[in-house]
């Protein structure tokens, strides 16, 4: 219940600084508009290949660096402020990561609003289940980004993160399937649940259910560490 | 509304707090006075949750510190040091945020937060920004944040930090006006002279005196607290920082 308290309250807060919201979709946008006509000239695949990766693209640069917005609140004493109210802490996570996911969905369908317009088309169905695990994907990432940025502190946090998601969007394959890649980065790419779940948003785009089993379990493997790691970091009394 | 006893606390071996016996009666002002690093934010952080005591025990408005933590948190407001808001928040939404936190309905939490900012002189200050108040003024709007709940306590670190004397004079005015149980710590001395019933005078993470500022004074037969804490310490509270 706390936590809707407080997703409600940054959502609003979120809306009232319209930039931040745009400014989020901004870079997915421009690889809509500049790569999108190359890549989907190549033959490497169409809008429904390359639209699931941006996606991916989309939650790593928005809930993957969300835990700038705790920075400021670290360093202005509002963490501690909210801590000595008896809201939970986990309810106080829990919570920003839930302004995080709404925020990720609108964002998510502004993009696939645009790319429906340079000529987008996919399974209605599989659009919806493709949202749905991707949203599920970026509780975790969130939160790992909020817990990464308590432990890392202001001057670290943004270029460690900033540095850390251009490895992570590449290897999930997100601008170009990992179909040519060498077997060993194939493996490492196996290896994180963005491939997973990349390789499960496109096949959902293109109507299949085809590795939906490998995303969830990876996406659920990949929840069960992130957010008791996170309650952890918020539980520690000096973060 | 707060008894504390043999609290300490160390920070990876090196005591900050080495035991503090101290009791704040319901309806007092009391001031923990003392210089920069006697450990005072220590003991108000131990005090207000946020840090757990190393070893000691202390009940806070009725609920014991360590067991029941969450009991202490709703009975208590809480003004840190240098300011509680992020930059581009408004003031409104932020002690609404406070106000449901603390359990309030949504209509009872806009009740709340109108009734403080009228009571700390900000009536009408819900769509404001805090960069854009001056600096009493923000510290006011900071006041607000801990008492939007109307707490039975309240307590403040270092109140008017940073503010120039008019300010000050101005936001002890405030404070006395409260009504309320209040335990603040300070390094000015005319601040708790001023304002406070009762001092508590720490150094090195030890009370070394208290009393109302009359008794102390009267007691080690010195004008100021500048020179009870002369006499108490063996030097004079400017050198004394640590």
């Amino acid at each position: 219940m706390t936590a809707f308290v407080v997703a409600a309250h940054y959502l609003r807060e979120t809306f009232r600084h319209k930039f931040v919201i745009v400014f989020g979709v901004v870079q997915p946008a421009l690889y809509l508009v500049f790569f999108g006509p190359v890549f989907t000239g190549s033959g490497v695949g169409d809008w429904d290949v390359l639209v699931p990766g941006l996606l991916m693209q989309l939650a790593l640069l928005t809930c993957g660096l969300t835990g700038f917005n705790i920075v400021f609140d670290h360093r202005f004493g509002v963490l501690e402020r909210l801590r000595v109210t008896p809201a939970g802490r986990f309810s106080l996570l829990v919570g920003r990561v839930l302004k995080d996911a709404v925020l990720l969905l609108v964002q998510a369908a502004a993009l696939l609003g645009l790319a429906l317009a340079f000529g987008l088309r996919a399974s209605v169905p599989g659009v919806v289940a493709g949202l749905a695990l991707v949203v599920t994907m970026a509780l975790g990432l969130a939160a790992l980004s909020y817990a990464a940025a308590l432990t890392l502190g202001d001057g670290l946090f943004a270029p460690v993160m900033g540095t850390a998601v251009v490895p992570l969007l590449l290897l999930s394959g997100a601008l170009l399937p990992m179909e040519g890649a060498p077997a060993w980065l194939d493996a490492v790419s196996l290896a994180t649940p963005f491939r997973h779940v990349v390789d499960a948003l496109r096949a959902l785009f293109a109507g299949s259910s085809h590795g939906i089993g490998w995303a969830v379990l990876s996406v659920g493997l990949f929840l069960a560490v992130a957010l008791p790691l996170a309650t952890r970091v918020f539980n520690r009394e000096n973060a | 509304m707060i008894h504390a006893k043999a609290l300490t606390r160390t920070f990876k071996g090196v005591p900050a707090v080495r035991g503090v016996d101290l009791d704040v009666h319901e309806g007092e002002i009391v001031g923990f006075l003392g210089p920069n690093g006697a450990g005072k934010t220590t003991t108000l952080r131990m005090l207000t949750t946020l840090l757990r005591p190393t070893s000691g025990t202390a009940t806070v408005a009725g609920h014991d510190l360590v067991a029941d933590p969450s009991g202490v948190r709703g009975s208590i407001g809480y003004v840190a040091q240098g300011g509680m808001f992020t930059p581009p928040s408004l003031i409104g939404a932020e002690l609404l945020l406070q106000a449901r936190l603390h359990g309030h309905s949504a209509r009872e939490a806009r009740r709340l937060v109108g009734e403080v900012l009228e009571r700390v002189g900000l009536a009408g200050f819900e769509r404001r920004s805090p960069a854009s108040l001056s600096g009493g003024q923000a510290r006011r709007a900071d006041l607000a944040l801990g008492l939007v709940h109307a707490p039975r306590l309240l307590f403040l670190d270092e109140p008017t930090n940073g503010l120039d004397p008019r300010a000050r004079a101005e936001l002890w005015d405030h404070i006395r006006g409260l009504r309320t149980t209040i335990f603040l710590s300070t390094h000015y001395l005319d601040e708790a002279d001023a304002l406070c019933d009762r001092v508590l005078i720490i150094d090195g993470g030890r009370i070394v005196a208290s009393g109302s500022p009359a008794d102390l004074k009267r007691d080690h037969a010195a004008a100021t607290l500048d020179e009870v804490f002369l006499t108490v310490t063996g030097r004079p509270m400017a050198e004394a920082a640590a």
